[in-house]
């Protein structure tokens, strides 16, 4: 009897516990708890070259990646303290609504399903995508319409994968899906010859191309089957983390709209008189504490993490993606970047 | 009495305690915005399924629970075909390891250590990348036997059987299960012959022939309402037939060799458990060889064998959900991994994956108990 009453004090002390656990994490909120930690927690894929990879010292790059930092720069100051989760496409969503992450920049399409019954935010797109397919030379194959009855290797769990089941129904095309785990997977399976095609969003695409043995040998077909707006997403209901993250990457693009970039914002900041930049800097109406965040919290974005043209430049353009009037461009060059004013 | 209190309060303390679990996830789930139900289950998946040998999938047609049962179909099939082929390998390479043939023994041991001893995703991804995708041709140079059957580095394609109509299909069916229910038949009389005359009767042989015999008079019978899809080249695999995809063998083959190795360590010890003078006596009485083991040292040896050779199945079993390693649609693959990131309903689509594991591991350690029940020595 008396092991017995041990047993249920026991219970009730864990559930106990356990609820003021509970309510501990919500009452706070993740600004406060990245500002305790000190450090950042992004998810990230990992292994995905211009997005997110480790180079060869080990530093995790990639446009992905550097949102990681821009949010870390804002709100702590150094764009260093970041520490990075590399989250399969099956993991990511979980490992965001419980808090394993503060936020996903893990190149994930904006859907309504997710946004409206994931219990996550979607923010801003820090790449604009559309999916397409790689094929061997060897096959001959022209367009996407050509691959009847073919076996199409793709990520599992992915948009990726229902934009292909879309594509191939609505044009009466037959197909067999090989669903991997990983995009590294996907190419090992394309190599290997799993599959006669391989799926993904372009950028991913020519990311995976160049890693193949022989690049050479895949082409990417002409035919953009959908719309990807790629960015990062927070937990739903903490709107003060959602809006950092939010304004992290219109800092990236205003920043670059009023031609600032890491080599002249220091210069910028001592000698402009134009108010949009003294807003921007920090120098006049401290618009960082809006946010709850320091007055030159865009100024250590730029200074740290460099524009958006500048990530764009260091990670995706060596993967053969142009920039200069593609969707990814500024809207003032006819592209699809236009953030709202900072001010 | 103190004893009745005590437990129903344990079952009452453990009952709260789910309870209270139950309703602090959902609570929590409703607090992050993430509605939860059993509802997704009858929507339309929006994506395909590539394999599945029994259930049909169509795309924009088929529900998740189709899905599902896919999955727990593929998860079955798999483990079938492994539980099968891992004991047949277990036991000889078992057998083998005792051999008083010194190469023959120093190999089985060779193949056990090694086996044994390597982690099953790497044996699962060396079979599938590193042996049959590189070793087995292109879908163009196929090798075939006789233009019916297809192997290529994307699978396994043999013809499939099509019934003109479904009641001439049933009468071969009813066939064929009669010669079988006949066979069972024949091994009780065989075996009641036996023990009043000594006289052996080649059951095994004769109920094989039989069963296609039985099959073949059902064809004549309803007048060869039987057609052939043959599978054939096209443009970038065969087409038509039944296709069994290349993870599917990756998986089968790492999963019986992995397992036959733990196997053939249970039949070494349980034979090696049964007396020797057992063997003496056997071979005292004239029997050869194959004979003591199969009659004398066997059903003896079943009795160590079984019950760890129980829980080698249920490993196996659960051992299939890795194959999303190499784009095998088992349970966990379908349900657990893509399933669940689509609907994000990781709370109904987690526990119940949990049940079917569960499910499947009570029916085999059920089955095999009661067959290690009847094997054991009857005490009075």
């Amino acid at each position: 009897m008396k092991t017995l009453v041990k047993i249920i004090t026991a219970g009730l002390l864990v559930s106990a516990s356990a609820a003021a656990v509970n309510a501990a994490s919500h009452s706070k909120s993740t600004l406060d708890l990245v500002k305790a930690r000190g450090m950042v927690v992004c998810g990230v894929s990992g292994g995905l070259p211009g997005f997110s990879a480790p180079d060869d010292a080990g530093k995790m790059q990639g446009i992905d990646a550097d949102v990681c930092r821009a949010v870390a720069a804002a709100v702590l100051g150094d764009s260093t303290k970041v520490e990075y989760r590399t989250l399969t496409a099956v993991e990511r969503w979980a490992a965001l609504t419980s808090s394993e992450v503060d936020l996903l920049s893990r190149n994930s399409t904006h859907t309504l399903t997710r946004d409206a019954s994931l219990g996550v935010d979607f923010t801003y797109y820090n790449y604009i995508d559309g999916q397409g397919f790689m094929v061997k030379n060897a096959l001959g194959v022209k367009s996407a319409l050509e691959l009847d009855g073919a076996k199409i290797c793709v990520q599992a769990g992915t948009t990726t994968e229902l934009n292909m089941a879309d594509y191939f129904r609505s044009n009466g095309i037959t197909f067999s899906p090989v669903g991997y785990e990983t995009s590294t997977q996907t190419r090992e399976g394309f190599e290997g010859g799993a599959c006669d095609a391989l799926t993904s969003d372009k950028s991913q695409l020519a990311a995976l191309r160049s890693e193949l043995k022989d690049p050479t040998s895949a082409t990417i077909l002409p035919e953009t089957i959908s719309k990807e707006p790629l960015g990062p997403v927070v937990r739903q209901g903490d709107d003060q983390w959602n809006k950092i993250v939010l304004w992290s990457i219109h800092a990236l693009i205003n920043g670059e709209e009023l031609g600032l970039n890491s080599a002249n914002v220091d210069e910028m900041k001592a000698s402009t008189t134009v108010p949009g930049i003294k807003r921007f800097l920090g120098t006049e109406d401290a618009m960082g504490a809006h946010l709850g965040l320091e007055a030159d919290w865009a100024y250590n974005i730029i200074k740290q993490v460099g524009n958006y043209g500048e990530i764009y430049e260091r990670t995706v353009a060596p993967l053969g993606i142009a920039r200069k009037g593609s969707v990814n461009d500024l809207w003032t060059r006819g592209g699809l970047l236009y953030s709202p004013p900072i001010r | 009495m103190l004893g009745v209190i005590s437990q129903v309060l344990i079952a009452g303390a453990l009952i709260g305690f789910l309870t209270w679990i139950y309703f602090n996830t959902v609570e929590n789930l409703n607090q992050r915005g993430i509605p939860t139900g059993f509802g997704f289950l009858n929507q339309v998946a929006p994506f395909k399924v590539g394999f599945s040998p029994f259930l049909d999938f169509e795309l924009g047609v088929s529900s998740y629970w189709r899905v599902f049962f896919i999955g727990v179909q593929n998860t079955i099939f798999v483990s079938i075909l492994g539980i099968i082929a891992a004991t047949i390998l277990g036991f000889l390479v078992g057998i083998m390891r005792l051999s008083p043939n010194w190469i023959v023994s120093r190999t089985a041991m060779v193949y056990i250590e090694i086996l044994r001893n390597i982690p099953l995703l790497l044996q699962i991804l060396f079979w599938n990348f590193a042996v049959f995708l590189p070793s087995l041709p292109l879908p163009k140079a196929s090798m075939t036997f006789l233009d019916t059957i297809f192997l290529n580095n994307r699978g396994l394609y043999i013809p499939k059987i099509i019934a003109e109509n479904q009641t001439s299909g049933l009468i071969i069916i009813a066939f064929i299960v009669a010669a079988i229910i006949g066979t069972f038949f024949l091994r009780k009389w065989a075996k009641q012959r036996h023990d009043l005359t000594g006289k052996r009767f080649p059951v095994y042989i004769t109920g094989f022939f039989g069963i296609i015999a039985a099959g073949f008079i059902g064809i004549v019978v309803t007048g060869f309402p039987l057609s052939l899809e043959l599978p054939r080249l096209g443009r970038f695999n065969l087409a038509g037939g039944i296709e069994f995809p290349l993870p599917l063998f990756s998986l089968w083959f790492a999963l019986t060799t992995y397992t036959s190795a733990f196997i053939a360590e249970n039949v070494r010890g349980g034979i090696q458990s049964v007396a020797k003078g057992q063997t003496e006596a056997s071979s005292a009485l004239g029997l050869k060889r194959g004979h003591t083991l199969n009659l004398v040292v066997i059903p003896q040896a079943m009795r160590v064998i079984i019950p760890p050779t129980i829980s080698q199945y249920l490993n196996l079993t659960k051992n299939s959900s890795l194959a999303v390693a190499v784009a095998f649609e088992e349970l966990f693959a379908i349900w657990s991994g893509i399933s669940l990131n689509q609907t994000g309903q990781a709370l109904v689509i987690i526990a119940m994956t949990f049940l079917v594991y569960q499910i499947l591991s009570i029916i085999i350690s059920g089955g095999a108990n009661y067959y290690n029940k009847r094997s054991q020595i009857v005490g009075r």
